[in-house]
């Protein structure tokens, strides 16, 4: 019983913060850590730490101390987890965030606390709009805009009818809802299927093959990008109607699609082969540092999250009291993106390019994304104008 | 058309279903045993499927080999662990097995990995084929209706004309008799899971190829597999077949038709978001009207 207890008092002060807070930077990062979409999760947490690595793990002087907590790609739990943080763990910054309504869940809890929160992923119209914060920032897009490009380059290929399938929570709302916004054609169906649950899109595919549909389009994210690809090829459609996407073939997801992904567009505001030269060493030294594994634009959002925080952090000069002085220099964007240089809208959200991807086999023979067209240039989402912010 | 082809599509959810759910309302109704983990059965059988096609480059080599396997590791399992829950509560068979999903989870995430497989097919079931004059089906669903029809009958003959079959039916109308009979009722229970644990492994590594093979996948289809087997009756097979196609046929039908209904009363946005939400629950709806009307299932074992 004894020994027991000096067990766990030696356990509490290894436990214990090496040291008080003011000496270090604190950063709380939520993302899915468990289940099927974990490795989405691992794959921001790699990027994130690569981008310490390439800033010595120091920012503005002072070292950083992240914590990571797993959402499980649950509204509920990212909420909890956000609090926790924020109130137990008194981070400066939190960032993270892949999916649309865990951010909208946990978004009132860092803008009351007015914690900096850098959103790497998820971009809600809501958040854009009439829920757009002083104390919020976006690192990746709103979700309308990538299927918008992807509609402009339907126009363009003269695409007159599509059938839009995407799952029923906030993002996949907003990714059909962008398509349509910018798709001059006919929208001849639209179907969402339960999310995170339903993974077999049989009735699915069968109303859209019957539509008579000139085009399909999809947003699948994760594990489910997968399976959809793998049933529409099974089905026989892939011959038939051709497809679209946006955000549902990625290096996460392209190992298990194969063949399938091959000659299927999507949009993407950042992709591998970006020619700048911070995106090459990006590229290149995840591939060092985590050896089997490519980076994913959830990764490069990610790095940019931490670039973002730590421009504010050196503006600063580590005094992460100046709250006022850090979001002045924030949307400035005062960082290389991986993506090349954005500006920073009203709302927080960075006005920039959307790129066509197409799937190639590389040099190694293994397919990947590869940047075939610069579909929009300079692209502002359309929910700035309702953000009341200046 | 569009409805043949979406009562297939129902037709062999349904199936898969059966398969899952014959084997969880025979050790339910037989050994009255609450098996949670029936679910990691059937992940298993789908890593093992993925594991021994990518080994051998065959994809029936392969199915055939996860098939054993999974068989295998039901009885290494039975016999190992559950063997000695038999005598206790239903909670502690629930927080064992539960305890055993964990387990499974974790060890496929050491094995495999967090990412998952994909279980390619071979060519021949990637086309599809015409069953109707203009009516194109995948070969790939179409062979999972067979094969589980097959099974299905197969499992009604051993079940229904041999004396394994005679001492499983008794086994589930009334337990403690055939063992005061005389018959080795352990052997009888270690056969049953393995039977059980093997339809599990069958209907995880015939989804594999649809969906993907993934840590987790079997805990979804293994709340609607304890739906079917309330719905059908606890230990009979006839009613777990028949509860599996409605469930299967109301899931799949009403996805495909209620939006389309709803939009008739409602708003297309609201209808399009209401339906998927609303096609989930009518399958509780069932469930929720069949224990109201008939509290035993459709069609339960015969009285103890």
């Amino acid at each position: 019983m004894k020994k027991a207890f000096w067990l766990a008092g030696a356990m509490a002060m290894a436990l214990a913060q090496p040291a008080s807070a003011g000496d270090t930077i604190k950063i709380g990062f939520v993302s899915t850590f468990s289940g099927p979409t974990a490795v989405i999760g691992n794959d921001m947490r790699n990027a994130f730490e690569l981008a310490l690595d390439h800033l010595g793990r120091k920012m503005g002087g002072k070292p950083v101390e992240v914590i990571y907590e797993d959402d499980g790609q649950k509204p509920d739990v990212g909420k909890q987890k956000t609090e926790k943080l924020i109130q137990s763990d008194k981070v400066d910054f939190i960032a993270g965030y892949i999916w649309s309504n865990v951010l909208l869940a946990s978004l009132k809890t860092a803008v009351d606390a007015k914690t900096f929160l850098i959103s790497a992923n998820a971009g809600p119209s809501q958040l854009a709009g009439e829920l757009c914060s002083p104390y919020v920032f976006s690192t990746s897009w709103q979700n309308d805009q990538t299927p918008q490009a992807m509609g402009v380059y339907m126009n363009q290929k003269g695409v007159k009818s599509v059938f839009l399938i995407g799952p029923n929570y906030a993002a996949g709302k907003d990714m059909l809802a962008g398509l349509k916004s910018t798709f001059k054609g006919e929208v001849v169906g639209e179907e969402y299927t339960v999310w995170p649950s339903q993974l077999d899109f049989s009735a699915e595919l069968t109303k859209a093959k019957n539509s008579k549909a000139e085009s399909i389009f999809v947003f699948y994210p994760g594990a489910a990008g997968v399976q959809f690809l793998n049933q529409y090829a099974q089905a026989g459609i892939k011959s038939q109607i051709p497809l679209y996407t946006a955000f549902t073939i990625d290096e996460l997801s392209l190992p298990l699609q194969k063949d399938n992904a091959i000659g299927i567009p999507g949009a993407q505001e950042w992709v591998n082969d970006l020619p700048n030269p911070e995106n090459k060493r990006f590229v290149e030294d995840y591939r060092k540092k985590y050896p089997g594994l490519r980076p994913t634009y959830y990764g490069a959002q990610s790095y940019d999250a931490a670039q973002l925080i730590n421009s504010a952090v050196v503006a600063v000069k580590g005094d992460t009291s100046k709250k006022d002085e850090m979001k002045a220099e924030m949307e400035k964007a005062n960082f290389k993106s991986l993506r090349g240089p954005f500006k920073y809208g009203k709302n927080h959200i960075p006005i920039q390019n959307f790129y066509l991807q197409d799937v190639v086999k590389d040099a190694d023979g293994q397919l990947s994304l590869k940047t075939v067209a610069t579909i929009v240039k300079d692209d502002q989402d359309r929910f700035a104008d309702k953000c009341p912010m200046k | 058309m569009v409805l043949v082809e979406q009562s297939l599509n129902g037709l062999q959810f349904g199936l898969l279903l059966f398969l899952l759910a014959a084997g969880l309302t025979l050790v339910f109704g037989i050994m009255d045993f609450v098996n949670l983990a029936h679910g990691s059965l059937y992940m298993m059988g789908a890593y093992f499927a993925a594991t021994f096609t990518a080994w051998t480059g065959s994809f029936i080599l392969g199915v055939l080999l996860a098939l054993g396997a999974t068989l295998l590791l039901g009885i290494v399992l039975e016999f190992v662990a559950l063997r000695h829950l038999y005598g206790r509560d239903h909670l502690d068979q629930v927080l064992a097995t539960f305890g055993l999903i964990l387990f499974f989870n974790d060890a496929v995430r050491l094995i495999w990995g967090p990412a998952g497989l994909a279980l390619p097919l071979p060519a021949w079931l990637t086309v599809p084929v015409q069953i109707l004059p203009g009516v194109f089906y995948p070969a790939y669903r179409l062979s999972i209706i067979v094969v589980a029809l097959v099974v299905a009958a197969l499992l009604y003959l051993v079940v229904m004309r041999t004396r394994i079959g005679m001492l499983i039916r008794a086994g589930a109308s009334n337990r403690e008799m055939i063992g005061a009979l005389g018959i080795n009722i352990k052997l009888l229970f270690t056969l049953v899971f393995g039977l059980g644990a093997a339809l599990a492994g069958l209907a995880g590594l015939m989804q594999a190829p649809i969906l993907t093979v993934q840590i987790g996948m079997g805990e979804n289809i293994l709340i609607l597999a304890f739906v079917i087997i309330v719905i059908g009756g606890i230990g009979s097979i006839r009613g777990a077949f028949l509860a599996a196609i409605f469930v299967g046929m109301i899931d799949t039908l009403g996805r495909a038709f209620l939006p389309d209904l709803l939009r008739m009363v409602l708003s297309s946005a609201a209808a399009s978001t209401a339906a998927p939400a609303l096609s989930s629950m009518l399958i509780y709806l069932l469930m929720a009207i069949v224990l109201v009307v008939r509290p035993e299932g459709l069609f339960p074992a015969a009285k103890r």
